[in-house]
Protein backbone atom coordinates (compact mmCIF):
# COMPACT_ATOMS: atom_id res chain seq x y z
CA UNK A 1 0.00 0.00 0.00
CA UNK A 2 1.22 3.49 -0.92
CA UNK A 3 0.62 6.52 0.78
CA UNK A 4 -2.65 8.86 0.93
CA UNK A 5 -2.65 11.33 -2.06
CA UNK A 6 -2.87 14.32 1.06
CA UNK A 7 0.69 13.09 2.40
CA UNK A 8 2.14 12.85 -0.82
CA UNK A 9 0.58 16.25 -1.54
CA UNK A 10 2.05 17.90 1.83
CA UNK A 11 5.19 16.22 1.46
CA UNK A 12 5.88 17.71 -2.01
CA UNK A 13 4.61 21.51 -1.24
CA UNK A 14 6.86 21.51 1.86
CA UNK A 15 9.89 20.14 -0.93
CA UNK A 16 8.68 22.93 -3.76
CA UNK A 17 8.76 25.91 -0.69
CA UNK A 18 12.37 25.87 -1.21
CA UNK A 19 12.21 26.43 -4.85
CA UNK A 20 9.33 28.56 -5.07
CA UNK A 21 9.46 31.37 -2.64
CA UNK A 22 5.86 32.43 -4.04
CA UNK A 23 3.97 29.76 -2.72
CA UNK A 24 1.77 30.43 0.17
CA UNK A 25 0.24 28.21 2.09
CA UNK A 26 -3.22 28.90 3.90
CA UNK A 27 -5.52 26.43 5.76
CA UNK A 28 -8.44 26.17 8.10
CA UNK A 29 -7.86 24.74 11.30
CA UNK A 30 -7.23 21.39 9.20
CA UNK A 31 -3.74 21.33 8.58
CA UNK A 32 -2.84 18.55 10.50
CA UNK A 33 -5.22 16.56 8.48
CA UNK A 34 -5.16 17.96 4.97
CA UNK A 35 -1.12 17.66 5.74
CA UNK A 36 -0.09 21.69 4.92
CA UNK A 37 1.05 21.24 8.47
CA UNK A 38 4.61 19.62 6.51
CA UNK A 39 4.94 23.02 4.90
CA UNK A 40 4.18 25.02 7.85
CA UNK A 41 6.94 23.90 9.82
CA UNK A 42 9.32 24.67 7.33
CA UNK A 43 7.95 27.52 6.24
CA UNK A 44 6.05 29.24 8.85
CA UNK A 45 6.13 33.05 7.13
CA UNK A 46 4.61 31.55 4.10
CA UNK A 47 1.86 29.78 6.43
CA UNK A 48 -1.18 31.35 7.16
CA UNK A 49 -3.43 29.64 9.43
CA UNK A 50 -6.93 31.30 9.21
CA UNK A 51 -8.94 29.68 11.74
CA UNK A 52 -12.37 27.75 10.77
CA UNK A 53 -13.25 30.37 8.19
CA UNK A 54 -13.41 28.69 5.33
CA UNK A 55 -14.86 31.68 2.62
CA UNK A 56 -12.27 34.15 3.87
CA UNK A 57 -9.16 31.86 3.15
CA UNK A 58 -10.36 31.50 -0.11
CA UNK A 59 -10.93 35.22 -0.55
CA UNK A 60 -7.57 36.42 0.85
CA UNK A 61 -6.24 33.72 -1.41
CA UNK A 62 -7.49 35.43 -4.28
CA UNK A 63 -5.96 38.64 -2.96
CA UNK A 64 -2.41 36.93 -2.90
CA UNK A 65 -2.95 35.93 -6.28
CA UNK A 66 -4.02 38.62 -7.58
CA UNK A 67 -0.65 40.06 -5.99
CA UNK A 68 1.68 37.42 -7.83
CA UNK A 69 1.89 34.69 -4.90
CA UNK A 70 0.69 31.19 -5.61
CA UNK A 71 -1.49 30.37 -2.90
CA UNK A 72 -2.96 26.91 -1.98
CA UNK A 73 -5.93 26.95 0.22
CA UNK A 74 -6.59 23.93 1.82
CA UNK A 75 -9.73 22.01 3.67
CA UNK A 76 -11.54 19.45 3.30
CA UNK A 77 -13.14 18.96 -0.03
CA UNK A 78 -17.00 19.64 1.19
CA UNK A 79 -16.20 22.13 3.51
CA UNK A 80 -14.18 24.22 0.49
CA UNK A 81 -16.37 23.96 -2.15
CA UNK A 82 -19.25 24.73 0.70
CA UNK A 83 -17.82 28.24 -0.24
CA UNK A 84 -18.77 28.02 -3.58
CA UNK A 85 -19.89 31.83 -4.37
CA UNK A 86 -16.98 33.00 -2.89
CA UNK A 87 -14.96 30.84 -5.31
CA UNK A 88 -16.82 31.61 -8.12
CA UNK A 89 -16.37 35.39 -7.68
CA UNK A 90 -12.81 36.15 -5.96
CA UNK A 91 -11.21 33.33 -7.69
CA UNK A 92 -13.23 32.38 -10.52
CA UNK A 93 -14.67 35.30 -11.94
CA UNK A 94 -10.93 36.72 -11.53
CA UNK A 95 -9.27 34.03 -12.82
CA UNK A 96 -7.27 34.11 -9.70
CA UNK A 97 -3.94 31.86 -9.53
CA UNK A 98 -5.16 30.24 -6.20
CA UNK A 99 -5.14 26.40 -5.71
CA UNK A 100 -7.97 25.08 -3.85
CA UNK A 101 -6.88 21.75 -2.36
CA UNK A 102 -10.03 19.40 -0.78
CA UNK A 103 -8.55 16.39 0.78
CA UNK A 104 -10.94 13.70 2.47
CA UNK A 105 -12.80 12.83 -1.10
CA UNK A 106 -15.91 10.75 -1.09
CA UNK A 107 -17.22 7.73 1.03
CA UNK A 108 -13.34 6.79 1.47
CA UNK A 109 -12.78 8.71 4.16
CA UNK A 110 -14.71 6.37 6.57
CA UNK A 111 -16.45 6.49 10.23
CA UNK A 112 -16.81 10.48 10.26
CA UNK A 113 -19.39 10.03 8.02
CA UNK A 114 -21.36 11.86 5.33
CA UNK A 115 -20.88 15.73 6.45
CA UNK A 116 -17.09 15.06 6.33
CA UNK A 117 -17.22 13.46 3.17
CA UNK A 118 -16.51 15.74 -0.23
CA UNK A 119 -19.16 14.14 -2.51
CA UNK A 120 -20.22 16.70 -4.95
CA UNK A 121 -17.62 18.97 -5.03
CA UNK A 122 -15.98 17.62 -8.47
CA UNK A 123 -19.58 18.33 -9.56
CA UNK A 124 -19.45 21.70 -7.99
CA UNK A 125 -16.03 23.30 -9.41
CA UNK A 126 -16.28 21.17 -13.10
CA UNK A 127 -19.05 23.89 -13.78
CA UNK A 128 -16.81 27.13 -12.82
CA UNK A 129 -15.85 28.70 -15.91
CA UNK A 130 -11.37 29.47 -15.91
CA UNK A 131 -11.48 26.50 -13.52
CA UNK A 132 -9.20 23.07 -14.18
CA UNK A 133 -10.19 20.18 -11.75
CA UNK A 134 -7.22 17.23 -11.22
CA UNK A 135 -7.44 14.31 -9.27
CA UNK A 136 -4.50 11.75 -8.93
CA UNK A 137 -4.79 7.93 -8.13
CA UNK A 138 -1.76 7.35 -6.13
CA UNK A 139 1.47 9.11 -4.65
CA UNK A 140 3.68 9.33 -7.57
CA UNK A 141 1.31 10.98 -9.66
CA UNK A 142 0.20 13.50 -6.71
CA UNK A 143 3.87 14.70 -6.51
CA UNK A 144 3.79 14.86 -10.27
CA UNK A 145 0.69 16.88 -10.60
CA UNK A 146 1.57 19.12 -7.21
CA UNK A 147 4.89 20.07 -9.36
CA UNK A 148 3.15 20.87 -12.31
CA UNK A 149 0.56 22.65 -10.35
CA UNK A 150 3.10 25.75 -8.95
CA UNK A 151 3.42 26.54 -12.52
CA UNK A 152 -0.02 26.34 -14.23
CA UNK A 153 -1.90 29.56 -15.19
CA UNK A 154 -5.44 29.90 -13.82
CA UNK A 155 -7.61 28.46 -10.73
CA UNK A 156 -7.11 24.98 -10.12
CA UNK A 157 -9.29 22.61 -8.10
CA UNK A 158 -7.10 19.56 -6.55
CA UNK A 159 -8.89 16.51 -5.00
CA UNK A 160 -7.19 14.12 -2.56
CA UNK A 161 -8.47 11.16 -0.34
CA UNK A 162 -7.75 10.40 3.32
CA UNK A 163 -6.57 6.84 3.03
CA UNK A 164 -3.81 5.39 1.73
CA UNK A 165 -4.03 4.27 -1.96
CA UNK A 166 -1.96 1.68 -3.43
CA UNK A 167 0.96 2.68 -6.06
CA UNK A 168 0.05 2.41 -9.57
CA UNK A 169 2.97 4.40 -11.07
CA UNK A 170 7.00 4.06 -10.50
CA UNK A 171 9.55 6.73 -10.85
CA UNK A 172 9.82 6.66 -14.16
CA UNK A 173 5.85 8.23 -14.37
CA UNK A 174 5.41 11.35 -16.82
CA UNK A 175 2.57 13.30 -16.09
CA UNK A 176 0.78 15.11 -18.34
CA UNK A 177 -2.14 17.28 -17.53
CA UNK A 178 -5.08 17.06 -19.01
CA UNK A 179 -4.19 13.73 -20.87
CA UNK A 180 -5.69 10.25 -19.81
CA UNK A 181 -3.61 7.65 -18.88
CA UNK A 182 -4.24 4.16 -20.56
CA UNK A 183 -3.06 1.35 -17.52
CA UNK A 184 -4.03 -2.28 -19.06
CA UNK A 185 -4.59 -2.85 -22.56
CA UNK A 186 -8.15 -4.64 -23.47
CA UNK A 187 -11.16 -4.55 -25.70
CA UNK A 188 -14.07 -6.24 -24.30
CA UNK A 189 -14.95 -3.71 -22.05
CA UNK A 190 -13.47 0.15 -20.93
CA UNK A 191 -13.53 1.68 -17.59
CA UNK A 192 -13.01 5.71 -16.69
CA UNK A 193 -11.52 5.95 -13.16
CA UNK A 194 -10.33 8.86 -11.36
CA UNK A 195 -8.96 8.81 -7.84
CA UNK A 196 -9.04 6.04 -5.47
CA UNK A 197 -11.08 3.90 -8.10
CA UNK A 198 -8.08 3.99 -10.14
CA UNK A 199 -6.63 1.00 -7.82
CA UNK A 200 -9.75 -0.39 -8.07
CA UNK A 201 -10.43 -0.62 -11.51
CA UNK A 202 -6.77 -2.03 -11.90
CA UNK A 203 -7.54 -4.55 -9.31
CA UNK A 204 -10.57 -5.78 -11.09
CA UNK A 205 -9.10 -5.85 -14.45
CA UNK A 206 -6.67 -8.44 -12.83
CA UNK A 207 -9.56 -10.52 -11.52
CA UNK A 208 -11.53 -10.34 -15.05
CA UNK A 209 -8.68 -11.24 -17.23
CA UNK A 210 -8.18 -14.86 -15.62
CA UNK A 211 -11.64 -15.35 -16.38
CA UNK A 212 -11.00 -14.49 -19.73
CA UNK A 213 -12.28 -10.88 -20.12
CA UNK A 214 -9.94 -7.81 -20.99
CA UNK A 215 -10.93 -4.75 -19.40
CA UNK A 216 -9.21 -1.34 -20.13
CA UNK A 217 -8.65 0.96 -17.20
CA UNK A 218 -8.29 4.46 -18.36
CA UNK A 219 -7.32 6.97 -15.50
CA UNK A 220 -8.33 10.21 -15.12
CA UNK A 221 -6.76 12.06 -13.72
CA UNK A 222 -7.45 15.62 -15.35
CA UNK A 223 -11.29 15.97 -15.19
CA UNK A 224 -11.54 19.26 -16.30
CA UNK A 225 -10.38 20.10 -19.21
CA UNK A 226 -10.95 16.01 -19.94
CA UNK A 227 -9.30 14.25 -22.83
CA UNK A 228 -11.93 13.71 -25.27
CA UNK A 229 -9.22 11.68 -27.63
CA UNK A 230 -8.85 9.11 -25.47
CA UNK A 231 -12.48 9.01 -24.56
CA UNK A 232 -13.75 8.81 -28.32
CA UNK A 233 -11.08 6.07 -29.41
CA UNK A 234 -11.78 3.95 -26.10
CA UNK A 235 -15.33 4.08 -27.06
CA UNK A 236 -14.91 3.05 -30.84
CA UNK A 237 -12.86 -0.02 -29.92
CA UNK A 238 -14.43 -1.20 -26.94
CA UNK A 239 -17.29 -3.19 -26.69
CA UNK A 240 -18.91 -1.37 -23.40
CA UNK A 241 -18.34 1.72 -21.51
CA UNK A 242 -17.72 2.24 -17.39
CA UNK A 243 -17.18 4.90 -15.52
CA UNK A 244 -16.20 4.89 -11.69
CA UNK A 245 -15.48 7.95 -8.76
CA UNK A 246 -16.00 8.11 -5.15
CA UNK A 247 -18.00 10.76 -6.58
CA UNK A 248 -22.13 11.42 -6.43
CA UNK A 249 -23.62 10.17 -9.79
CA UNK A 250 -24.54 13.35 -11.01
CA UNK A 251 -21.86 15.99 -12.21
CA UNK A 252 -19.12 14.07 -11.86
CA UNK A 253 -16.74 12.05 -14.10
CA UNK A 254 -19.41 10.00 -15.10
CA UNK A 255 -21.17 12.82 -16.22
CA UNK A 256 -18.12 14.12 -17.88
CA UNK A 257 -18.00 11.36 -20.39
CA UNK A 258 -21.19 11.33 -21.14
CA UNK A 259 -20.94 14.99 -22.46
CA UNK A 260 -17.95 13.82 -24.48
CA UNK A 261 -19.49 11.00 -26.24
CA UNK A 262 -23.18 12.01 -26.88
CA UNK A 263 -21.66 14.80 -29.08
CA UNK A 264 -19.06 12.59 -30.80
CA UNK A 265 -19.60 8.97 -30.35
CA UNK A 266 -23.31 7.94 -28.61
CA UNK A 267 -23.14 4.95 -26.70
CA UNK A 268 -24.43 3.66 -23.80
CA UNK A 269 -21.87 4.24 -20.66
CA UNK A 270 -22.68 2.01 -16.98
CA UNK A 271 -21.53 4.54 -14.26
CA UNK A 272 -20.74 3.92 -11.12
CA UNK A 273 -20.58 6.52 -8.25
CA UNK A 274 -22.83 7.20 -5.40
CA UNK A 275 -26.62 6.17 -6.96
CA UNK A 276 -27.68 10.33 -5.16
CA UNK A 277 -27.50 9.97 -1.78
CA UNK A 278 -25.55 11.37 1.00
CA UNK A 279 -22.60 8.86 2.53
CA UNK A 280 -22.46 6.96 6.37
CA UNK A 281 -20.66 6.19 8.49
CA UNK A 282 -18.30 2.93 8.27
CA UNK A 283 -15.13 1.22 7.57
CA UNK A 284 -14.25 2.55 4.19
CA UNK A 285 -13.87 -1.50 3.29
CA UNK A 286 -17.55 -2.21 4.27
CA UNK A 287 -18.72 1.16 2.33
CA UNK A 288 -16.78 0.49 -0.33
CA UNK A 289 -18.50 -2.99 -0.68
CA UNK A 290 -21.81 -1.53 0.25
CA UNK A 291 -21.74 1.11 -2.72
CA UNK A 292 -19.96 -1.32 -5.22
CA UNK A 293 -16.75 0.27 -5.57
CA UNK A 294 -14.24 -2.21 -4.64
CA UNK A 295 -12.71 -4.24 -6.97
CA UNK A 296 -14.42 -7.65 -6.74
CA UNK A 297 -17.76 -5.44 -7.05
CA UNK A 298 -16.24 -3.80 -9.85
CA UNK A 299 -15.32 -6.98 -11.83
CA UNK A 300 -18.77 -8.82 -10.77
CA UNK A 301 -20.71 -5.87 -12.11
CA UNK A 302 -18.56 -5.28 -15.71
CA UNK A 303 -19.13 -9.21 -16.03
CA UNK A 304 -22.50 -9.05 -16.11
CA UNK A 305 -23.07 -6.27 -18.11
CA UNK A 306 -20.87 -8.36 -20.69
CA UNK A 307 -22.87 -11.33 -20.50
CA UNK A 308 -25.87 -8.92 -20.36
CA UNK A 309 -24.82 -7.43 -23.47
CA UNK A 310 -24.10 -11.20 -25.49
CA UNK A 311 -27.86 -12.32 -24.91
CA UNK B 1 -2.92 67.05 -4.25
CA UNK B 2 -5.91 69.20 -4.91
CA UNK B 3 -7.93 71.38 -3.04
CA UNK B 4 -10.87 70.54 -1.01
CA UNK B 5 -12.85 72.88 -3.15
CA UNK B 6 -11.19 71.56 -6.16
CA UNK B 7 -12.37 67.76 -4.93
CA UNK B 8 -15.54 69.17 -4.23
CA UNK B 9 -15.99 70.79 -8.03
CA UNK B 10 -14.46 67.33 -9.39
CA UNK B 11 -17.48 65.44 -7.07
CA UNK B 12 -20.26 67.18 -8.15
CA UNK B 13 -19.09 66.81 -11.86
CA UNK B 14 -18.76 63.51 -11.94
CA UNK B 15 -22.16 63.27 -9.88
CA UNK B 16 -23.57 64.62 -13.60
CA UNK B 17 -21.80 61.82 -15.03
CA UNK B 18 -22.87 59.36 -12.48
CA UNK B 19 -26.25 60.01 -13.29
CA UNK B 20 -25.81 60.37 -16.67
CA UNK B 21 -24.40 56.84 -17.51
CA UNK B 22 -27.16 55.35 -15.06
CA UNK B 23 -30.01 57.13 -17.00
CA UNK B 24 -28.64 56.09 -20.35
CA UNK B 25 -28.61 52.44 -19.10
CA UNK B 26 -31.54 52.67 -18.06
CA UNK B 27 -30.44 50.58 -14.72
CA UNK B 28 -28.34 50.56 -12.40
CA UNK B 29 -27.94 52.04 -8.79
CA UNK B 30 -27.60 55.81 -7.98
CA UNK B 31 -28.27 55.77 -4.04
CA UNK B 32 -24.89 54.33 -3.74
CA UNK B 33 -22.90 55.32 -6.09
CA UNK B 34 -23.64 59.47 -4.90
CA UNK B 35 -23.22 58.15 -1.42
CA UNK B 36 -19.70 56.91 -1.86
CA UNK B 37 -18.29 59.51 -4.77
CA UNK B 38 -17.09 61.72 -2.79
CA UNK B 39 -14.85 59.24 -0.75
CA UNK B 40 -13.84 57.53 -3.65
CA UNK B 41 -12.98 61.14 -5.66
CA UNK B 42 -10.56 62.01 -2.72
CA UNK B 43 -8.63 58.82 -2.31
CA UNK B 44 -8.19 58.49 -6.09
CA UNK B 45 -6.90 62.30 -6.55
CA UNK B 46 -5.26 62.94 -3.05
CA UNK B 47 -4.22 59.50 -1.95
CA UNK B 48 -3.65 57.12 -4.36
CA UNK B 49 -2.55 58.93 -7.59
CA UNK B 50 -3.50 56.84 -10.24
CA UNK B 51 -2.40 57.06 -13.30
CA UNK B 52 -2.40 55.38 -16.60
CA UNK B 53 1.59 54.83 -15.76
CA UNK B 54 1.44 53.92 -12.97
CA UNK B 55 -1.56 51.83 -13.30
CA UNK B 56 -0.15 48.10 -13.04
CA UNK B 57 2.79 48.79 -11.04
CA UNK B 58 3.08 46.42 -8.23
CA UNK B 59 3.87 49.09 -5.86
CA UNK B 60 0.72 51.46 -6.65
CA UNK B 61 -2.24 51.57 -3.36
CA UNK B 62 -5.14 49.62 -4.00
CA UNK B 63 -8.87 50.32 -4.08
CA UNK B 64 -11.32 47.09 -3.67
CA UNK B 65 -14.90 48.68 -4.27
CA UNK B 66 -16.39 45.46 -2.24
CA UNK B 67 -19.98 47.38 -3.07
CA UNK B 68 -19.71 46.51 -6.73
CA UNK B 69 -23.43 48.35 -7.39
CA UNK B 70 -21.52 51.67 -6.89
CA UNK B 71 -19.49 51.23 -9.33
CA UNK B 72 -20.61 54.07 -11.53
CA UNK B 73 -18.76 56.44 -8.68
CA UNK B 74 -15.54 54.07 -9.33
CA UNK B 75 -16.12 54.04 -13.69
CA UNK B 76 -16.65 58.19 -13.58
CA UNK B 77 -13.66 58.42 -11.50
CA UNK B 78 -11.34 56.10 -13.94
CA UNK B 79 -12.99 58.54 -16.86
CA UNK B 80 -11.78 61.48 -14.87
CA UNK B 81 -8.30 60.22 -14.90
CA UNK B 82 -8.11 59.19 -18.34
CA UNK B 83 -8.19 55.44 -17.74
CA UNK B 84 -11.23 54.92 -19.73
CA UNK B 85 -13.14 57.14 -22.46
CA UNK B 86 -15.83 58.98 -21.61
CA UNK B 87 -17.63 57.09 -23.93
CA UNK B 88 -17.05 54.28 -22.51
CA UNK B 89 -18.17 55.26 -18.74
CA UNK B 90 -21.43 56.71 -20.85
CA UNK B 91 -21.25 52.63 -22.43
CA UNK B 92 -22.63 51.75 -19.15
CA UNK B 93 -23.83 48.26 -18.89
CA UNK B 94 -24.23 47.91 -22.95
CA UNK B 95 -22.87 44.83 -24.37
CA UNK B 96 -19.14 44.42 -25.32
CA UNK B 97 -18.49 47.57 -22.79
CA UNK B 98 -15.80 47.30 -20.32
CA UNK B 99 -17.66 49.03 -17.96
CA UNK B 100 -19.65 45.95 -16.88
CA UNK B 101 -22.66 46.31 -14.06
CA UNK B 102 -20.56 44.74 -11.51
CA UNK B 103 -16.82 45.02 -11.48
CA UNK B 104 -15.07 42.86 -13.71
CA UNK B 105 -11.88 42.66 -13.08
CA UNK B 106 -10.97 40.50 -16.24
CA UNK B 107 -12.71 42.92 -18.74
CA UNK B 108 -11.26 45.98 -16.68
CA UNK B 109 -8.57 45.75 -14.82
CA UNK B 110 -8.27 48.75 -12.92
CA UNK B 111 -10.92 47.59 -10.46
CA UNK B 112 -8.41 45.37 -8.62
CA UNK B 113 -10.95 42.31 -8.12
CA UNK B 114 -14.15 41.12 -9.34
CA UNK B 115 -16.89 41.95 -7.01
CA UNK B 116 -20.96 42.75 -6.58
CA UNK B 117 -21.54 39.49 -4.63
CA UNK B 118 -21.58 41.42 -1.37
CA UNK B 119 -19.31 40.55 1.59
CA UNK B 120 -15.43 39.62 -0.77
CA UNK B 121 -14.00 42.25 -1.53
CA UNK B 122 -12.32 42.73 2.13
CA UNK B 123 -11.01 39.53 1.85
CA UNK B 124 -9.14 40.09 -1.60
CA UNK B 125 -8.08 43.39 0.10
CA UNK B 126 -6.60 41.37 3.02
CA UNK B 127 -5.31 38.91 0.78
CA UNK B 128 -3.30 41.41 -0.82
CA UNK B 129 -2.30 43.33 2.31
CA UNK B 130 -0.76 40.35 3.42
CA UNK B 131 1.21 40.22 -0.14
CA UNK B 132 2.11 43.50 0.66
CA UNK B 133 3.71 42.57 4.01
CA UNK B 134 5.33 39.43 2.78
CA UNK B 135 7.25 41.40 -0.37
CA UNK B 136 7.82 44.82 2.12
CA UNK B 137 6.05 46.96 -0.09
CA UNK B 138 5.00 50.21 0.73
CA UNK B 139 1.41 50.36 -0.47
CA UNK B 140 -2.27 50.49 1.10
CA UNK B 141 -4.93 48.55 0.38
CA UNK B 142 -8.28 50.67 0.79
CA UNK B 143 -11.58 48.56 0.66
CA UNK B 144 -14.54 50.17 0.68
CA UNK B 145 -18.15 48.09 1.80
CA UNK B 146 -21.27 49.09 1.60
CA UNK B 147 -23.81 48.81 5.39
CA UNK B 148 -25.73 46.18 3.86
CA UNK B 149 -22.99 44.51 2.88
CA UNK B 150 -21.90 44.29 6.91
CA UNK B 151 -24.62 41.97 7.43
CA UNK B 152 -22.78 38.91 5.52
CA UNK B 153 -21.06 36.53 7.31
CA UNK B 154 -17.74 36.45 5.19
CA UNK B 155 -17.12 40.33 6.53
CA UNK B 156 -17.02 39.34 10.23
CA UNK B 157 -14.66 36.32 9.08
CA UNK B 158 -12.83 39.56 7.65
CA UNK B 159 -13.20 41.98 10.37
CA UNK B 160 -11.74 38.87 12.74
CA UNK B 161 -8.77 38.41 10.84
CA UNK B 162 -7.26 41.32 9.84
CA UNK B 163 -6.14 42.41 13.48
CA UNK B 164 -4.48 38.64 13.48
CA UNK B 165 -1.92 39.76 10.99
CA UNK B 166 -1.48 43.70 12.17
CA UNK B 167 -2.32 45.02 8.79
CA UNK B 168 -1.53 48.47 9.63
CA UNK B 169 -1.46 48.61 5.90
CA UNK B 170 -5.39 48.00 4.92
CA UNK B 171 -7.99 50.88 5.29
CA UNK B 172 -11.80 49.93 5.65
CA UNK B 173 -14.47 53.06 4.63
CA UNK B 174 -17.97 51.86 5.52
CA UNK B 175 -19.96 53.42 3.24
CA UNK B 176 -22.91 54.52 6.06
CA UNK B 177 -25.66 55.57 4.02
CA UNK B 178 -28.44 53.56 6.30
CA UNK B 179 -30.41 51.72 3.65
CA UNK B 180 -30.31 48.94 1.50
CA UNK B 181 -32.95 47.72 -0.82
CA UNK B 182 -35.57 46.13 1.79
CA UNK B 183 -35.59 49.45 3.47
CA UNK B 184 -33.42 51.62 6.65
CA UNK B 185 -30.49 48.86 7.30
CA UNK B 186 -31.65 49.43 11.45
CA UNK B 187 -35.09 47.64 10.85
CA UNK B 188 -33.60 45.27 7.97
CA UNK B 189 -30.82 43.81 9.99
CA UNK B 190 -29.20 46.34 12.64
CA UNK B 191 -25.76 46.68 12.67
CA UNK B 192 -25.30 49.03 15.78
CA UNK B 193 -23.17 49.22 17.92
CA UNK B 194 -20.54 49.08 14.73
CA UNK B 195 -18.26 51.14 16.89
CA UNK B 196 -17.80 49.57 19.62
CA UNK B 197 -17.88 46.19 18.01
CA UNK B 198 -14.94 47.31 15.90
CA UNK B 199 -12.90 48.38 18.91
CA UNK B 200 -13.68 45.33 20.57
CA UNK B 201 -12.50 43.48 17.06
CA UNK B 202 -8.84 45.06 17.90
CA UNK B 203 -9.32 48.01 14.86
CA UNK B 204 -8.89 51.80 14.91
CA UNK B 205 -11.72 53.25 14.49
CA UNK B 206 -12.25 56.59 12.79
CA UNK B 207 -15.94 58.05 12.61
CA UNK B 208 -16.46 60.99 10.09
CA UNK B 209 -18.62 62.72 7.53
CA UNK B 210 -18.13 60.97 4.56
CA UNK B 211 -18.77 63.90 2.49
CA UNK B 212 -16.57 66.51 3.98
CA UNK B 213 -13.13 66.34 2.39
CA UNK B 214 -11.62 67.79 5.55
CA UNK B 215 -13.03 64.45 7.57
CA UNK B 216 -12.12 62.02 5.17
CA UNK B 217 -8.59 63.56 4.84
CA UNK B 218 -8.23 63.25 8.64
CA UNK B 219 -9.20 60.02 8.61
CA UNK B 220 -6.92 58.70 6.48
CA UNK B 221 -3.98 60.52 7.94
CA UNK B 222 -4.73 59.09 11.03
CA UNK B 223 -4.38 55.40 9.26
CA UNK B 224 -1.22 56.56 7.54
CA UNK B 225 0.38 57.00 10.92
CA UNK B 226 -1.34 53.86 13.08
CA UNK B 227 1.17 51.20 13.47
CA UNK B 228 0.26 47.38 13.65
CA UNK B 229 -3.46 47.21 13.38
CA UNK B 230 -5.88 47.83 10.61
CA UNK B 231 -8.22 51.28 10.74
CA UNK B 232 -11.70 50.88 10.00
CA UNK B 233 -13.38 54.60 8.69
CA UNK B 234 -17.51 54.42 9.55
CA UNK B 235 -18.43 57.19 6.93
CA UNK B 236 -21.64 58.90 7.68
CA UNK B 237 -23.12 59.22 4.18
CA UNK B 238 -26.31 59.94 2.79
CA UNK B 239 -28.04 58.16 0.01
CA UNK B 240 -28.11 59.75 -3.33
CA UNK B 241 -26.49 62.80 -1.69
CA UNK B 242 -26.82 65.67 -4.50
CA UNK B 243 -30.27 65.34 -5.78
CA UNK B 244 -32.75 65.93 -3.55
CA UNK B 245 -35.55 63.62 -4.18
CA UNK B 246 -32.95 60.65 -4.23
CA UNK B 247 -31.83 61.66 -0.69
CA UNK B 248 -32.13 58.89 2.04
CA UNK B 249 -35.15 57.49 -0.40
CA UNK B 250 -34.94 53.57 -0.58
CA UNK B 251 -36.52 53.51 -3.57
CA UNK B 252 -33.52 54.87 -5.20
CA UNK B 253 -31.05 52.24 -4.22
CA UNK B 254 -31.25 50.45 -7.76
CA UNK B 255 -33.67 52.32 -9.92
CA UNK B 256 -32.55 54.46 -12.64
CA UNK B 257 -33.72 57.67 -13.35
CA UNK B 258 -36.31 58.14 -16.37
CA UNK B 259 -36.47 61.04 -18.66
CA UNK B 260 -38.09 64.04 -16.58
CA UNK B 261 -36.27 62.78 -13.00
CA UNK B 262 -33.42 62.73 -15.06
CA UNK B 263 -33.78 66.40 -16.47
CA UNK B 264 -34.58 67.31 -12.70
CA UNK B 265 -31.12 65.30 -11.19
CA UNK B 266 -29.53 67.35 -13.60
CA UNK B 267 -30.67 71.15 -12.94
CA UNK B 268 -30.08 70.12 -9.22
CA UNK B 269 -26.72 69.14 -9.98
CA UNK B 270 -25.30 72.15 -12.59
CA UNK B 271 -26.67 74.13 -9.65
CA UNK B 272 -24.46 72.73 -7.15
CA UNK B 273 -22.06 72.97 -9.48
CA UNK B 274 -22.50 76.56 -10.40
CA UNK B 275 -22.53 77.20 -6.76
CA UNK B 276 -19.00 75.62 -6.18
CA UNK B 277 -17.51 78.76 -8.75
Amino acid sequence: MGKSTRLAFGETLALLGEQYPNIVVLDADLSKSTMSNLFAKKFPDRFFEMGIQEANMIGISAGLALSGKIPYACSFACFITGRYDTIRVSVAYNKANVRIIGTHAGIGIGEDGTTQMGLEDISLMRSLPNFNVCQPCDEIETRELIKYSVNHVGPMYIRLTRQNLDKIFDENYKYEFGKGVQLTDGNDAVIFATGALVSEAFKASKILKNKGINLRVINIHTIKPIDKEIIIKSAQECKLIFTAEDHNIIGGLGTAVAEVLCENYPSRIIRIGLPDVFGESGTPEALYKKYGFDSESLARKIESHLKEEKQ
Amino acid sequence: MKSHKELELISNQLRIDIIKAISRAKSGHPGGSLSAIDIIVYLFFNEINRTKDNAFSPDRDRFILSKGHGVPALYAVFAKLGLISYEELMNLRVLGSRTQGHPSYLDLPYVESSTGSLGQGLSVGIGIAIAGKLDKKNYNVYTMIGDGEMQEGQIWEALLSAPKFKLDNLCVILDYNKSQIDGYVKDVMNLEPIKEKLIAFRWNVIEINGHKFNEIEKAINIFKQTKEKPTFVIAHTIKGKGVSFMEDNVEWHGKAPNEEETKLALQELQKLLESNG
